[in-house]
């Protein structure tokens, strides 16, 4: 672990293991971790919304937890695991099981909230998975108060998680 | 959207937290899950010279029983404590109370001490702690202090903690045999900052009540076991003297409304656990 302090003008290198990928690229002390995934790398799948951890559009996993990149910062991250949206399609773009699900009961209409939404589900899923536990619909509902959806008004969301909850 | 330029720095240990602080002090601010603290820096509300980033620390992330009391270490995360093993029999308090905190993806990341060091008058963590009896260490270099709840918090968003002090841990009273918890909350949104929130426990001896999001700070009384009248009474006296204020969310009037019918509600809930026993 290092004590140097980094300065603020300078720019340092920043390696994370993205989507299973080792990548390099270069921030400042204060680039959060939404921008550096965008600008720096090219991923764009992570969208930006408010900036300040309320719409959950820019979510993503640290370490396989979802949490907000726009509230971590870049050089936080060196050294970690980061999964983005980009990740959860297989080969040749199958679509993985909860993004199929989002598919057929039309869970998405502009697609600006659905990679943040995807990427806490797929984590919050799993978690409940390994515990055994099944959620209700309220429980769904509770998860997605994370996040705010402007055009499903949220039915079609649930809809999709539960059907995957209970597969 | 953007936080304003600062100096970063990890630290993987209380005594390099601390001997940071001492040097740099009222500049630097404390970065743990950063869930607070990050969206004030990018409404640039706060402008720190300097961030002192202790989510990597390891020593710092314990969550332990000692003699009758969990404590939980600067960096430990609240969904580390939420999805705790035995945190139902622990502190039930907690259990009831984290499906209120925020949302499950800040929970992942933001830290127990932070929304207690942050003292907002309407988070959780904070009114918990009070209506536990709990504590908080509070560590300059090699020197640690343990002060009380209620002595901890001194007003909206402020606290008892020196420029130069690390809220080291936090320590949450353990349910002991005989005592019930019951808490209940009123926001706009689920998970969003509560209007109003109680926490309830009762033992043989009485009840203890605390009330969040009311005054500027978490507010706590204790009664003996009031019933009917009795505890309206008490609960519409307590309610008055948290000196609501309108504002445009809601007005004074409701939210005393609110602290007596949540208050009612929790007493209830908490009752009912004690006797259930």
């Amino acid at each position: 672990m290092n004590h140097d302090i980094l300065g603020r003008q300078q720019l340092y290198p920043v390696t994370i293991e993205v989507n299973g990928r080792s990548r390099r690229g270069h921030s400042t002390t204060r680039m959060l971790l939404s921008d550096y995934l965008r600008h720096e790398l090219g991923l764009t799948g992570t969208h930006v919304g408010c900036e300040h951890g309320v719409c959950g559009a820019c979510t993503v996993q640290l370490d396989g937890v979802a949490c907000r990149s726009c509230l971590t910062l870049a050089v936080q991250a060196d050294g970690r695991r980061v999964d983005t949206v980009e990740s959860l399609a297989g080969e040749g773009g199958v679509l993985s099981e909860l993004q199929a699900a989002f598919k057929r009961h039309h869970a998405l209409q502009c697609g600006f909230c659905t990679a943040g939404i995807l990427m806490s589900s797929t984590d919050w899923l799993q978690r409940l998975r390994q515990q055994g536990r099944k959620p209700s619909e309220q429980d769904v509902r509770d998860m997605l108060s994370g996040h705010l959806c402007r055009c499903t008004g949220y039915a079609p969301i649930v809809k999709a998680l539960m059907e995957v909850a209970d597969a | 959207m953007k936080p304003a330029a600062f100096d970063y720095v990890r630290a993987d240990s209380a005594e390099a937290a601390c001997e940071l602080l001492a040097r740099h002090g009222e500049q630097a601010r404390i970065l743990a899950g950063g869930q607070s603290l990050m969206a004030v820096l990018n409404m640039r509300l706060a402008q720190p010279e300097m961030l002192i980033d202790i989510s990597r620390s390891v020593s710092l992330a314990r969550i332990e029983i000692r003699d009758g009391y969990l404590q939980v270490g600067a960096s430990a995360t609240q969904a580390e404590l939420e999805w705790r093993e035995g945190l139902a029999r622990e502190l039930p308090l907690l259990q009831l109370a984290f499906p209120h905190i925020s949302h499950f993806q800040i929970r992942n990341r933001g830290t127990v001490c932070g929304s207690i060091a942050h003292a907002d008058p309407s988070a959780e963590l904070p009114l918990c702690l009070l209506a536990l009896k709990g504590s908080v260490v509070l560590r300059r270099g090699t020197r640690q202090r343990l002060l009380p709840a209620d002595q901890f918090f001194t007003g909206m968003l402020s606290t008892a903690r020196a420029p130069d002090e690390l809220l080291e841990a936090v320590r949450f009273p353990l349910a002991r045999p005989g005592q019930g918890f019951g808490f209940r909350e009123f926001s706009r949104r689920h998970g969003d900052f509560a209007v109003c929130a109680v926490a309830a426990i009762a033992d043989a001896q009485g009840l203890r009540v605390a009330v969040g999001g009311v005054a500027d700070r978490p507010m706590v009384r204790e009664w003996p076991l009031l019933e009917g009248s009795a505890l309206d009474d008490a609960l519409n006296e307590f309610a008055w003297a948290l000196d609501a204020r309108d504002d445009p969310q809601i007005s004074a009037a409701s939210r005393r409304h609110l602290v007596r019918r949540l208050g009612r509600q929790a007493v209830a809930e908490a009752l009912q656990a004690r006797n259930s026993k």
